[in-house]
């Protein structure tokens, strides 16, 4: 129970949306959204097939916690094969879209073929339908929520849609839902407009029921909300500053990637952070914070709502970015300022509305502007590409330049839309791309936090912090303290994260609440809701046959243990300054461990007994 | 003692637990849209607003109706649907000032907060209180005490 056992899938080749029961063994063996939606992409889509090209499919899925009062149940991820990576994409969003989908009575959607025209599924409960989206196509996300709202006069419509980077074929397009959520990473987005599919909107008013024990399961939510507001991070941390609470102590264990990942230590950090975020600005003495928002059932409520300073040049001329929107997170802050070497907090929130509005990764977008500018500042790419604007680290002007050139594919937005790795390939210096499997890293150096080099260098999605974050450990002392520039022990520390996070997405519940919560926490929620037995062994078994199913398809994809590497800027090039300075990420000190751990070959791969033991499909 | 629910919407996160605490309680099911209760996000502004039924004295709902279908609860003070009685005319939804009495298509009645017989769910699923159940009398208290609390009593000040 707890899943409504209901699946649609939309052949857009054909038009149709079909309803089907969900495969109940399937949940059984990886209990929802990520890791029950990987199973069904293993099973339907060849892992060789054209990310781009029909024969691709993209699942969202929501788990059998969207949807119920379980503190952060609201979330969905976006499963399909990445344009960027060539593996696996799994990118998971916050917002109300999810549980709304799940309200409407949907465990997930299928999406298969690609359309004659573009598109727009529309879903009230059972009904769905293909709707004409030529009046949205063209359209930023932004105005396509508004459009579908008064087409529909249906404020209360929840809406996931692509912007006009994803229509154009920038390789790192986000779904934004709810207006500034998005399933950010691997290019999903990019996935959903080849499809010719605009949106998907979605009005759920039959609710999620179906939970097994529904006493048991309001006592452990209840405990499960009592634990969160009493942790230290996750009761006061999060709500005050959000992820952001993180930029002043990153940078000060030497682990802020900074200029393309060429140092460890950003001079500007306080200027950008979560602090600065609450300081009144001169001219108008507002902070940039206007107040923390939560996503659906979350009692954490880490979001940032903010403004632009209105005399700021980013936005001067432009009173519709005037009033609030999502501001700034700690991965955006560090991706479009640290690493870009801006340390202008307005343009910084700007930029980031712009990602928002037209749908791009700032992860990804930040990490290639930086990228570029270390190739302009080179003299591999001139003004005659930048069409005069003088692209170096530190320049706010640039960066608002190149957002916008990005969310419309013009003029050198189209060669940032490729993502970094591309990008330098292109100019003819593949070294300084920041990427693991095409994917730009996120924002901790593995110089400093070495457990994250492994993290990154064996994530199934590319570059990751959210697929193992041992920074809980290795920095945070959650769950318990770990040196962050040994690497010992590193390799059961990121495989045990690897696992726990795989059964927390596919819940349908948020990776944040692990600051506080451990599986003890989380088992007797999914427990009482679902039939079977999710204890905490359990839900570890489950998440170790999510990663393996994972690794399997990129396998079949045609990615090897080769690719479990970083760029050599950190494997061989010493950070300069910090805690960690003379250190290079040790790689080589805890990979061949961990595949061990993993049931793998010395050269990556799945052994027939780790097949049989998880029961992976041939 | 009468107490009522005191709502602070600059301490609201929009995160929708007192609507499905509300739905729980009322329908069994977590179900925002047939909550009694309702966040309203406004965006640009940047703010969230819950809003739910005061529980008027002279309630416009309980006069407007026909049926004598909507009474007094005497221990909560709350203005409760009599669903046996209810005939589903909707002129109470008509007559309520403030929209919080709406109708229920699946059941042919209308429905409103009921102060969940003196245990308010929407108070206790609330992680910031943003709202609370208080001395009816004193609803203003914790605005007072903030204000209060800005003057200056500094010597000479």
């Amino acid at each position: 129970m707890a899943w409504t056992r209901q699946i649609l899938r939309v052949n857009l080749t054909d038009g149709t949306c079909i309803a089907e029961p969900l495969n109940m063994d399937w949940a059984n063996q990886y209990l929802g959204q990520r890791g029950l939606a990987t199973r069904y992409l293993v099973d339907e889509i060849d892992p060789k097939c054209d990310a781009l090209g029909p024969h691709n499919k993209m699942i969202m899925a929501t788990g059998p916690l969207t949807g119920t009062m379980a503190s952060t149940g609201g979330r969905y991820s976006v499963i399909t094969k990445s344009p960027l990576t060539g593996g696996v994409a799994c990118s998971n969003s916050g917002g109300f879209f999810g549980a709304e989908l799940k309200s409407a009575g949907w465990d997930m959607i299928i999406f298969e073929g690609v359309s004659p025209r573009p598109v727009y599924l529309n879903i009230v409960n059972e009904v769905a339908t293909l709707e004409d989206a030529s009046e949205i196509w063209g359209k930023t996300c932004w105005e396509t929520e508004e459009l579908l709202h008064v087409a529909h006069q249906e404020p209360q419509m929840r809406i996931a849609s692509v912007g006009r980077s994803a229509e154009a074929g920038c390789l790192f397009s986000a779904i934004v839902n709810d207006l500034h959520r998005a399933a950010g990473r691997s290019g999903v987005g990019t996935v959903m407009a080849s499809k010719n599919l605009k949106a998907v909107s979605v009005r759920g008013t039959l609710g999620v029921g179906n939970i097994k024990d529904p006493v048991r399961f309001m006592e452990s939510v209840t405990a499960g909300k009592k634990v969160l507001a009493e942790n230290a991070v996750t009761g006061e941390g999060l709500p005050a500053l959000g992820t952001q609470v993180l930029m002043n102590v990153i940078n000060e264990v030497g682990a802020m990637p900074t200029r393309n990942m060429q140092e460890v230590q950003f001079e500007g950090a306080h200027k950008i952070s979560g602090e600065a975020m609450l300081e009144p600005r001169a001219s108008d003495g507002k902070p940039n914070l206007t107040r923390n928002g939560g996503c659906f059932a979350c009692t954490i409520s880490c979001g940032r709502i903010s403004t632009v300073d209105r005399q700021h040049f980013s936005v001067k001329d432009k009173p519709q970015y005037w009033g609030n929107s999502g501001g700034l997170e700690y991965e955006a802050a560090w991706a479009l300022g640290s690493d870009t070497g801006v340390d202008d907090l307005d343009a910084l929130t700007y930029v980031n509305f712009i990602c928002n509005e037209d749908g791009m990764d700032p992860i990804t977008f930040g990490a290639t502007v930086a990228a570029a500018m270390e190739l302009y500042e080179a003299g591999s790419i001139t003004k005659q590409q930048t069409d005069g604007v003088e692209l170096k680290f530190g320049s706010a002007e640039a960066l608002c330049w190149a957002v916008e050139q990005s969310a419309v594919s013009a003029g050198f937005g189209a060669d940032l839309n490729l993502g970094s790795k591309r990008l330098c390939e292109k100019y003819g210096r593949p070294e300084m791309s920041m990427t693991v499997k095409g994917q730009e890293f996120p924002a901790y150096d593995p110089r400093g936090i070495q457990g994250m080099g492994l993290a990154y260098a064996t994530s199934n999605r590319g570059a990751c912090h959210l697929r193992g974050y041992t920074v809980s450990a290795e920095v945070l002392g959650v769950p318990e303290k770990m040196d962050p520039l040994a690497t010992e022990g590193k390799a059961g520390l990121v495989k045990a994260f690897q696992d726990a996070t795989a059964a927390v997405d596919s819940a349908g519940l948020c990776v944040f609440t692990t600051f506080a919560w451990t599986l003890d926490d989380i088992s007797p929620q999914i427990d009482s809701a679902c039939d079977g037995d999710w204890s905490p062994e359990r839900l570890v078994e489950v998440g170790e046959r999510i990663w393996q199913l994972e690794r399997d398809f990129n396998m079949k994809a045609g990615l090897t243990g080769a690719d479990d590497t970083l760029p050599d800027r950190l494997l061989k090039d010493a950070a300069k300054s910090g805690p960690a300075k003379g250190k290079v990420c040790e790689l080589g000190n805890m990979l061949p461990e961990y595949y061990q751990l993993r049931g793998w070959t010395p050269d990556g791969s799945l052994t027939p007994e780790t097949r049989s033991k998880f029961g992976l499909p041939a | 003692m009468q107490k009522s629910l005191n709502i602070d919407p600059a301490k609201c996160t929009g995160c929708l637990q007192c609507e499905m605490a509300c739905s729980l309680e009322n329908e069994g099911i977590f179900n925002t849209s047939k909550s009694r209760i309702k966040v309203f996000t406004f965006h640009e502004e940047g703010k969230f607003v819950p809003y739910t039924c005061t529980q008027c004295d002279e309630a416009w709902c309980m006069h407007a109706c026909p049926v004598d279908a909507i009474v007094v609860n005497a221990a909560t003070g709350s203005k409760d649907v009599v669903a046996d009685l209810c005939v589903g005319c909707k002129v109470c939804t008509i007559a309520c000032p403030f929209g919080t009495v709406n109708y229920n298509a699946d059941s042919g009645k209308v429905v409103k907060c009921d102060l969940c017989g003196g245990d308010p769910q929407c108070v206790a699923a609330c992680p910031t209180d943003a709202i609370t159940y208080v001395d009816a009398n004193a609803t203003g208290l914790d605005k007072m005490r903030q204000w209060a609390g800005k003057t200056d009593t500094t010597v000479g000040g």
